[in-house]
């Protein structure tokens, strides 16, 4: 048994046939070789798999990708613009080492992009409490939270 | 088992036909059934019927003075709707406890209402609120449709009166009485992605320090979320004072009938209700 399916990924139409189980972060990487996302406790508790699915930050171990057919899917791939230059919350994780060994950051560049567009102007509490889905295996929270204020703040302008 | 065959019907006739067909898992947000599918704690059935595009289960609206709330609706939209906001805060207050932002995007309250967890998070507000199941079948060839009170909806851990040929296609929660005050608490290790220890809602309307038409609910301290109607009938004309509060919330902790899990003991369970109850009654009584 097989489910086409047809979505937009990082601004691409996208055409997949997929067993009706496939989870939507085993599309983004086994079969489009999207392998920023990543998968780290396969629960839905740690959120390093964070994608967005038609602009809301969802868990991508935790949908099927058959729930994605018509949506629109962003990855961390498709942040930077066409020429590379990063996406400001991304150029903000660098430039306040937001991260240690990395696994979880393009899950909390994920969260933290949905967060701000909901709270333009939040708060180090509003930041610390919202990214209440995303664990940082290295506990290097102080720096992620430092790198999504300034990336708010970057958003902005 | 493999999943034989996959729909995602665009009407509520069309799921239901599948449905009697027989061998069906219903899929909503997925944000419990694939995990507990991958741990091996669900079999998926032959068929995956993807209710998501049938229209009756979408969006919050006003019906009979309360509202109807479409088993699709996510957490995420119940905790900023302005209906559900403005007469039904403790719905509001328990799914913003609901795991994390990105599962209130995709958890349903009808998944949340199916999956009969009994620390399920928005049960025991539901249980405060009255609210009924609004149930969908086509036995012969026609929709029918009919209502369970959730108070009579749950049978135990994961079951209940959902027949397999029914669809839940709505929560009714009728409108509060006047001046109607609910608060929500929920026990847990950590504020996030957490199954609670134990839930407490309990709802009424202050006044002259007593709480009329009290209803007060507990989650995950017995086989289904329940209405403790003895600590009920205990609060009915009772002014709140420390003796009554502490005399209301050990009927409380003698009414709820908690397991040793790994969660929480027992004990540590009765004790929760009991102060946690004391606590919540002594703020009531002085709002």
């Amino acid at each position: 048994m097989a489910v086409t399916l047809s979505l937009t990924v990082n601004g691409k139409a996208v055409n997949a046939t997929v067993d009706p189980r496939t989870l939507l972060v085993e599309l983004l990487r086994n079969q489009l070789g999207l392998t920023g996302t990543h998968v780290g406790c396969d629960t839905g508790q740690c959120g390093a798999c964070t994608v967005h699915v038609d602009g809301r930050a969802v868990k991508s171990c935790n949908l099927l990708a058959a729930q994605a057919n018509g949506a629109v899917v962003v990855t961390i791939e498709g942040l930077a613009a066409a020429d590379g230059t990063m996406h400001p919350m991304q150029a903000a994780f660098k430039e306040c080492h937001g991260l240690q060994c990395g696994f979880c950051t393009t899950g909390m560049v994920m969260s933290a992009i949905d967060l701000v567009n909901r709270h333009p102007k939040a708060s180090e509490a509003t930041i610390r409490e919202e990214l209440e889905g995303n664990l940082c295996r290295c506990t290097g929270y102080h720096n992620i939270v430092k790198a999504v204020a300034q990336g708010a703040a970057a958003m902005a302008k | 088992m493999a999943v034989e065959e996959y729909w995602a019907p665009a009407t509520l006739s069309d799921a239901l036909e599948r449905l009697r067909g027989g061998d069906v898992t219903i899929l909503a947000g997925g944000t419990d059934l694939m995990p507990q599918s991958h741990a091996g704690r669900v079999t998926l059935a032959r068929g995956l019927l993807n209710v998501r595009r049938v229209p009756e289960l979408r969006g919050i609206e006003a019906a009979d003075g309360g509202v109807r709330i479409g088993a699709l609706c996510t957490m995420s939209e119940l905790m900023r709707d302005p209906l559900v906001r403005e007469h039904f805060g403790i719905l509001a207050e328990a799914c913003d406890h609901f795991a994390s932002d990105q599962l209130r995007n995709a958890a349903t309250l009808g998944g949340n209402v199916c999956n009969a967890s009994p620390a399920g998070d928005t049960l025991v507000p539901l249980l405060v609120l009255d609210a009924e199941a609004e149930l969908a079948s086509k036995p012969d060839g026609r929709v029918q449709f009919r209502r369970v009170p959730l108070s009579a909806f749950f049978s135990g851990p994961g079951r209940t009166a959902r027949a397999p040929d029914e669809l839940l296609c709505a929560i009714r929660l009728p409108r509060p009485p006047a001046g109607f005050v609910g608060r929500f608490y929920k026990a847990g290790l950590r504020p996030a992605l957490d199954i609670s220890a134990i839930s407490i809602g309990i709802g009424g309307v202050p006044g002259g320090r007593a709480l009329g038409q009290a209803r007060v609910a507990y989650g995950a301290v017995a086989p289904v979320p329940m209405r403790a109607r003895r600590t009920e009938q205990a609060l009915e004309g009772a002014v709140l004072d420390a003796a009554t509060v502490e005399r209301v919330a050990a009927i409380a902790r003698d009414e709820v009938r908690p397991i040793d899990d790994v969660r929480a003991s027992a004990w540590y369970r009765r004790e929760l209700v009991f102060n946690m109850t004391r606590r919540m009654l002594g703020d009531v009584a002085h709002a």
